[in-house]
């Protein structure tokens, strides 16, 4: 598995579907995408890159481990439905905020929250379950 | 008179038991007296009930707990519940005082006054709601806050295992009383129980009488520890002495008793309630009575004649006999004195002298005068001597059962003389062996205890000769209204200290041949005790071995059925999962003969068959396949050529999640597959291939016509067009799908992560332990630099 030109090419490879994961994720509220596509495509990211450099280095370029990241993103997504309790609303009904920078209009609003913390919880929990299987492999 | 301020007063106690660890920790064993003060306000806002109850008059307050079920938070303030609220705080406030002093340095006293105010709390719920649910919850909050009491001390495994079979019992008859509750809500449509009482025969004209009574008299005996069930109780000893005091004694165990008493006007006076009630009431009363004389340890003696004494209050209840009703009343108050003096003298004798067993003690009289003055009257209560509570209640009580003489009346009184006189043996042991004759070595240098550990004893037992000297008034105000409760009329009562006459007065004279009895028993005191425990020896099982027989049986049992069902083999999992899923949707179409036509094939372009001709090819070279990994690539050349077809026919999410699903199943089993070291072929007999082949095609198959039939049916649009009017206009998106997602039905969303999480943590754990007893020293270098901030976090 691990020849030249794949463990040359895959930490961009990486890079790139992790971008466009996160591009996914954003766009995912008008055009096909959101939270489920997008950590898919990161979890699988991870798993290419592990699969080609090792998974300590995986561990090493993703900080946390991926158990706590799935675990902050169910946090969050829990988070986002209480938000509307501040405003005697029932759990989960959502809030919209429009900001203004530099002239333009940027939506935010608690179902962006809540779709980060699903693309959270699928790059972690599939991304632990393949990071596990792969660092066996390496022994 | 009533306000919301009776409901507070209930729920004070759990304000209390929040409060109670921070206070201890400030103040040490002193906070026990700003604590005893909520009991204390506690007595004092019922106090206010007494004079009006008596006149006759009830009280209801309620507050919404569940309304939409018709559980309300609602109390009921009659002579009975008045009764005990009044034992419970004003008992109450003495025992958080004796366990400030009992416990004193402890360092988990904090939880331990946390706890007994939680008890406290559900037990004044229990004996004041009248909402048949919530009343319910608080005996079960009862159960619950005795199991934390009695396992207290929870590094011993004999607190565990006490804690546990009073849990088991006492727990078991809650849900015995639930299931009568709920017949009797369903029989009558009343919850309330002020409602029922108002007409008495609702129960016993619903046809349901039996089963009701039955259920009702299961929660009772278990948590008053009736004969068979009598013996978590003395188990239950294993909790500190206060615990032991409150609620083995004074309160708790009388939660049975108070439920007699409370449906004694709806299910008492039929045969099967004068029948079952006074026998097993008599039993409990000469079993409890006879196993205590055994007995050398203070506080089992003592546990084993409060087993009695709930016999014989339960055999006086089960008369549904005005007089024998009236000296149940008067015992019930009697014994909750008496019996929580001694107890917490009990205690007071094992702190300072460091034993309870009564063969170790002796000629404590000078070292402890408080202590043994307050034994000597609470004893003199308990053996039914004048002038005290108790002897006015045995006169009462034995008016009333020969007064009784319909079928039981001889045996039943023959049962109280003999019950009563052990009763009394056992007094005069408790109270005189300790603290008189020759003084005994004990393991501690004895002297009196602090004013915390001797207020309560003292109180109490003066109580009960005070309460005795004002007979005329306790009568008017306490037994009286008490009276009227249980046989759901008014009543009164005139009690007199003295008896009123001599001559052809039964009861006193059963009364002297109890007295006489008993003393006549207590010199021979060593020789009955051996002789009991020769013929214990000789019977060699109990209700407690059966217990653990009980459980021994049941972890067996489970065992057994798990093994059978668990054979740990996945490939057994798969099969039988698989071929369950199967008959589900093969199954129903196959008995009502109603799978759907062939549906007419449409007009497919030539690339739409090229790509089915892929996913089929992809089939085949799964069959054909002569390694795992071709055949798992193979599966994903299928499951690529159904994506394209999802993006085909106009579902671009649906499809790009089946191109990222495919992938990822293709690693994450190839990685499985050189995970668990498979062969990289599969070696199994022809047969077995064709039989789960078998099985694969039936769900296949079955799921194919499923969706065929499905797709038959006409379309209702409701759904599809709300999603679509409101996607734009309410959630602000486009895509339908992620709308539906992250907004319409979130919450869904919301459990699904959480699974999905949970999933992850499982299967990382699996892997774990597969990975720890094997793993090779050489690996470390890299393995080890892995593992490091995982376990950091």
């Amino acid at each position: 598995m691990r020849t030249i030109i794949f463990r040359t090419i895959a930490p961009y490879l990486s890079a790139l579907m992790v971008l466009f994961s996160i591009f996914v994720l954003l766009r995912g509220h008008n055009e096909p995408g959101g939270g489920f596509i997008g950590g898919l495509i990161a979890a699988s990211a991870l798993a290419i890159f592990g699969v080609a450099c090792g998974v300590a280095s995986v561990r090493r370029a993703i900080v946390f481990h991926p158990m706590g990241i799935a675990g902050f993103g169910l946090f969050i997504g829990a988070l986002a439905g209480i938000v509307s309790f501040f405003k005697g609303q029932p759990f989960m009904t959502s809030q919209w905020w429009y900001l203004k920078v530099f002239g333009v209009e940027i939506p935010l609003s608690t179902p962006l929250i809540f779709d980060i913390g699903v693309y959270l919880v699928v790059v972690g929990a599939i991304g632990s379950i393949a990071l596990a299987l792969e660092e066996r492999e390496s022994d | 008179m009533i306000d919301d301020t009776t409901l507070y007063a209930v729920l004070a106690p759990f304000a209390a038991a929040v409060v109670a660890p921070a206070l201890t920790r400030w103040f040490k064993h002193n906070a026990a007296w700003p604590l005893a003060l909520v009991p204390a306000l506690i007595f004092l806002h019922f106090t206010g009930f007494i004079e009006p109850v008596s006149q006759g008059e009830r009280f209801v307050a309620s507050m919404a707990w569940a309304p939409s079920y018709g559980v309300n938070f609602s109390v009921y303030v009659d002579g009975l519940s008045t009764l005990f609220a009044l034992l419970i705080s004003g008992i109450g406030t003495f025992i958080i005082l004796y366990a400030g002093g009992y416990l004193k340095g402890h360092p988990q006293q904090g939880r331990f006054f946390s706890f007994l105010f939680m008890f406290m709390g559900a037990m004044l719920g229990l004996v004041l709601c009248n909402n048949l649910i919530s009343l319910f919850i608080f005996w079960e909050l009862t159960s619950v806050t005795s199991f934390l009491l009695i396992g207290f001390d929870h590094l011993r495994a004999a607190s565990r295992r006490a804690a546990i079979q009073a849990l088991v019992v006492t727990g078991g008859g809650g849900l015995a009383l639930l299931a009568g509750f709920i017949l009797i809500i369903s029989s009558t449509g009343e919850i309330e129980m002020s409602v029922l009482l108002a007409s008495p025969d609702i129960i016993k004209d619903s046809g349901l009488y039996l089963p009701i009574f039955l259920l009702v008299l299961g929660g009772a005996f278990t948590k008053s520890a009736q004969f068979p069930f009598h013996f978590w109780l003395p188990n239950a000893m294993e909790a500190p002495t206060p615990v032991s005091a409150y609620l083995h004694s004074a309160t708790m165990v009388k939660a049975g008793v108070y439920m007699l008493m409370r449906t004694q006007p709806l299910l008492g006076g039929t045969p099967e309630w004068t029948t079952v009630l006074p026998i097993f009431g008599g039993l409990t009363l000469l079993v409890g009575t006879i196993l205590a004389v055994r007995q050398t340890d203070l506080k089992l003696m003592l546990a084993y004649t409060t087993v009695a004494s709930l016999g014989l209050l339960v055999m006086l209840t089960g008369t549904s006999h005005e007089k024998a009703l009236e000296g149940a009343v008067l015992y019930l108050l009697a014994h909750s004195l008496f019996k929580g003096a001694l107890f917490m003298v009990a205690g007071t004798i094992d702190h300072e002298a460091g034993t309870r067993d009564i063969t170790k003690l002796g000629g404590l009289r000078a070292a402890m005068p408080i202590t043994c003055i307050a034994a000597a009257l609470a004893a003199l209560s308990m053996a039914g001597l004048p002038p005290f509570i108790g002897f006015i209640a045995k006169e009462v009580l034995y008016y009333g059962t020969t007064g009784w003489l319909e079928l039981f009346g001889l045996p039943l009184t023959i049962t109280a003389v003999v019950g009563n006189a052990l009763m009394l043996v056992i007094a005069a042991a408790v109270a005189i062996k300790p603290f008189y004759g020759p003084k005994v070595d004990t393991p501690k240098h004895a002297h009196e205890g602090p004013v915390l550990l001797f207020a309560g004893p003292v109180v109490l037992s003066v109580l009960g000769l005070g309460l005795a000297v004002i007979a005329h008034t306790t009568g008017e105000l306490f037994v009286g209204p008490t009276l009227s409760s249980l046989m759901g009329e008014p009543t009164t009562v005139e009690l007199h200290l003295w008896p009123t006459y001599i001559i052809g007065n039964i009861p006193l004279y059963l009364s002297l041949v109890t007295i006489g009895l008993g003393i006549v028993l207590f010199t021979q005191i060593d020789r009955l005790r051996s002789l009991i425990a020769g013929i214990l020896t000789a019977i060699g099982w109990g209700p407690d071995k059966g217990f653990d027989q009980f459980v021994a049986g049941i972890v067996g049992f489970s065992g057994w059925i798990t093994r059978r069902l668990q054979s740990g083999k996945m490939q057994t999992y798969m099969i039988l999962t698989f071929i369950f899923a199967g008959l589900a949707v093969l199954l129903p179409g196959y008995l009502t003969n109603s799978f759907p036509a062939m549906p007419k094939l449409p007009e497919y372009r030539f690339y739409e068959w090229g790509i089915l001709l892929i996913a089929v090819l992809g089939l085949i070279a799964v069959l054909i396949a002569k390694t795992r990994l071709t055949a798992i690539v193979s599966l994903g050349v299928q499951g690529f050529a159904v994506a394209l077809i999802f993006m085909m026919f106009g579902a671009p999410d649906l499809s790009f999640t089946q191109f990222m699903v495919e992938t990822l199943s293709v690693v994450i089993l190839a990685l499985v597959m050189t995970r668990l070291n498979l062969s990289p072929s599969d070696h199994r007999p022809l047969t077995a291939a064709l039989g789960t082949g078998l099985v694969a095609v039936a769900v296949g198959l079955g799921l194919s016509l499923t969706l065929l039939a499905i797709t038959q049916q006409p379309f209702d649009r409701q759904l599809s067009d709300f999603f679509t009017e409101y996607s734009r206009s309410i959630a602000h998106g486009r895509n339908i799908v992620n709308v539906i997602l992250v907004d319409f039905r979130g919450i869904d969303t919301l459990g699904e992560i959480a699974v999905v999480v949970l999933a992850g943590l499982c299967v990382l754990a699996l892997i774990r332990i597969r990975t720890k007893p094997d793993k090779p020293a050489e690996a470390a270098d890299q393995g080890a630099t892995q593992a490091r901030p995982a376990e950091a976090r």
